[in-house]
């Protein structure tokens, strides 16, 4: 069941109802509002205002936006030379130029700096569609959350993107979030609870058998499968785990000690990414059987986002899939 | 700042000298680190802590004082000693360079030293770092004045090249660069492994004024960074030609002393060359 803390939309489950959003426009709207609360707000940007969205900073605030060009090393470094000065900059290009080519000068720059620049990383996952491979970021949850210091957020719609943004301004921390292109349903709302570090638990069945851990756009397959395996006679708890770092071990623990099976679910290699962190969580906490869907150690092609989430194997089918096998290797 | 008289032109002097012998000092008591930079490098730190700097080493966060970002953090053994020697740490503390614990990182961390602007070592970085200070400043009409240390080699960098691009499109003029051109770096020297020039070109073609200046006349240098300060809609580079070990015959011109320290017995020996100016004084503590 919805849980009704959540506060999720009501039509949540009718897929052709329910409002369609990219999460960049959430960060668009966030960063904005951000701007307006808080005059240190810088918004950089490398050469993609229009689908990063920083547009729409631009023509709120022109004087506290910084046109980099087509220079991800600069963009990071000039932000962390803003950040020590004492602006709150947020960064913004594609994830897999940023943070996909600035990595080092992220590290030692704003990590170990420990400076409070926002690297947004868009159009990640392999949904950003027919640019193909070399523009589908895959590594990005991994590059970051290994960094000390750093934040990592991935917000699971345009709305919790919104929130995520305002609090990213706020939070006097290097942060990392991550932003996808495609249009994917609002399923949360503005009075849905989000807090960074903070997972939501938004499907608690009774007699759960299994916790379902998402994080980004593909929350909503999880949602759905868990809709249709009530009826299935399969129990299974969804949690939106929208920060991965600091990760919320409470959430996760006191939902796992209940189900005693897990699967994890994101649009990013299964190597390093948000289910590596909750493996490690459970490997020393409390072991269960757990399954991971995103991509298997693999590059992506071009595509519609569909067939593509389809073909790397995280559609509903396949994560009902991969419940249905942690579910069965519960002792 | 004001312009150098005689007296104090002399009075730097000897405390650029006092500091190369810290750095020995210290580089012995780490048994690891670089020599030939931060000697090279001890004219111009002297020059800015102890003349050209609006700093304060008792109020390190005071906002309105001049930044200075090193983007080379591997000579920072000569901005731990100028540092210690202005008062912003007692001069002792600079034997724990490189030591388990200590605050004087073999590179430097922003986040351990009061008054250490920047963390920097991965080289090419820093020249932007200071264009986002600088960026920053002007958006607030900040008066303080924002320089940019190098090293010559790290201008094989891609980085730099995007933050002199930066900074010369948005006319950065709160914002001077010294580059330390000592032609020396790990492999041999620059223009063999990769040619830097025509370095001055180069930043012209980028927007910048440029001012060569010998590295080490300490009223050149005063006088460079006075010039820079009245050039308007651009900001400035100073080439600074520096000899690399300067001060110690052995080292100089010497590329194999980049990266390692003294002996304990070479130590002895440099520091008697540097205390007797060239044996052309007699030591007290001989």
């Amino acid at each position: 069941m919805i849980r009704p803390e959540a506060n999720l939309v009501s039509n949540i489950f009718d897929k052709k109802a329910i409002a369609q959003l990219p999460t960049r426009d959430g960060f668009g709207k966030g960063v904005v509002e951000a701007g307006e609360k808080d005059e240190r707000v810088v918004v950089l940007c490398a050469d993609l205002a229009e689908s990063t969205r920083a547009q729409w900073f631009k023509d709120k605030f022109p004087e506290r936006y910084i046109e980099i060009g087509v220079a991800e090393q600069n963009l990071a470094t000039v932000a962390a030379g803003l950040a020590v000065y004492g602006k709150i900059p947020f960064i913004t290009s594609y994830a897999a130029f940023s943070p996909g080519r600035n990595n080092e000068q992220i590290r030692t720059t704003i990590s170990l700096n420990n400076v409070p620049v926002k690297i947004c990383g868009m159009h990640a996952g392999v949904s950003v569609g027919p640019d193909g491979a070399t523009h589908q970021q895959l590594e990005d949850i991994a590059l970051m959350r290994v960094q000390p210091n750093m934040t990592v957020i991935v917000p699971c719609d345009a709305e919790e993107a919104r929130k995520a943004t305002i609090a990213a301004a706020a939070s006097g921390k290097p942060l990392y979030l991550r932003l996808t292109r495609e249009k994917t349903p609002v399923m949360t709302t503005p009075a849905t609870p989000f807090e960074i570090g903070k997972a939501i638990v938004m499907y608690e069945p009774e007699n759960s058998h299994a916790t379902i851990i998402a994080c980004g756009p593909l929350l909503y397959n999880a949602l759905t499968v868990a809709n249709e395996l009530a009826s299935e006679g399969v129990p299974v708890t969804v949690i939106n785990n929208h920060t991965i770092k600091p990760l919320d071990t409470e959430t996760i623990l006191k939902s796992v000690r209940g189900t005693g099976a897990v699967v994890t679910v994101e649009e990013h290699q299964i190597a390093g990414g948000m289910g590596s962190a909750v493996a490690e969580l459970l490997a020393k906490e409390h072991p269960v059987p757990i399954e991971f869907v995103g991509v298997k150690d693999s590059f992506g092609q071009s595509g519609n986002p569909d067939e593509l989430i389809e073909h790397y194997g995280m559609g509903v089918g396949h994560i009902k899939e991969a419940v249905k096998r942690a579910v069965a290797r519960k002792e | 700042m004001a312009y150098l008289e005689g007296h104090k032109i002399a009075e730097l002097e000897h405390k650029a000298n006092v500091i190369r012998q810290t750095v020995i000092e210290m580089l012995v008591a780490a048994g690891s680190g670089h020599t030939a930079g931060p000697l090279g490098m001890a004219d111009i730190f002297t020059a800015f802590y102890f003349h050209i700097l609006n700093h304060d080493p008792k109020r390190p966060d005071w906002e309105e004082r001049d930044r200075l970002i090193l983007s080379n953090g591997h000579i920072v053994p000569i901005r731990y000693a100028t540092m210690a020697h202005a008062g912003y740490f007692p001069v002792l503390e600079t034997k724990t360079l490189r030591k388990f614990g200590s605050r004087l990182q073999g590179h430097p961390e922003r986040e351990r030293l009061p008054g250490m602007e920047n963390t920097s070592g991965p080289l090419g970085s820093g020249l932007s770092q200071a264009a986002g200070i600088a960026y920053g400043a002007r958006m607030d009409k900040k008066k303080f004045r924002v320089y940019c240390f190098m090293s010559d080699a790290e201008q094989q960098a891609g980085n730099i090249w995007e933050g002199a691009m930066f900074a010369g499109a948005n006319k950065l003029s709160n914002l001077t660069a010294v580059i330390d051109r000592n032609n020396i770096q790990i492999n041999g020297m620059t223009e063999s492994i990769m040619p830097l020039e025509p370095l001055r070109k180069k930043y012209e073609a980028f927007g910048w004024h440029v001012i060569d200046v010998d590295g080490h006349n300490i009223e050149a240098i005063v006088d460079a960074v006075e010039k820079a300060k009245a050039i308007y809609e651009m900001p400035t580079c100073i080439l600074a030609h520096t000899i690399p070990g300067k001060g110690i015959k052995q080292i100089e011109f010497d590329y194999t002393w980049h990266g390692k320290p003294p002996k304990a017995d070479e130590a002895e020996r440099f520091l008697n060359e540097l205390r007797t100016l060239g044996g052309t004084v007699k030591s007290e503590h001989q």
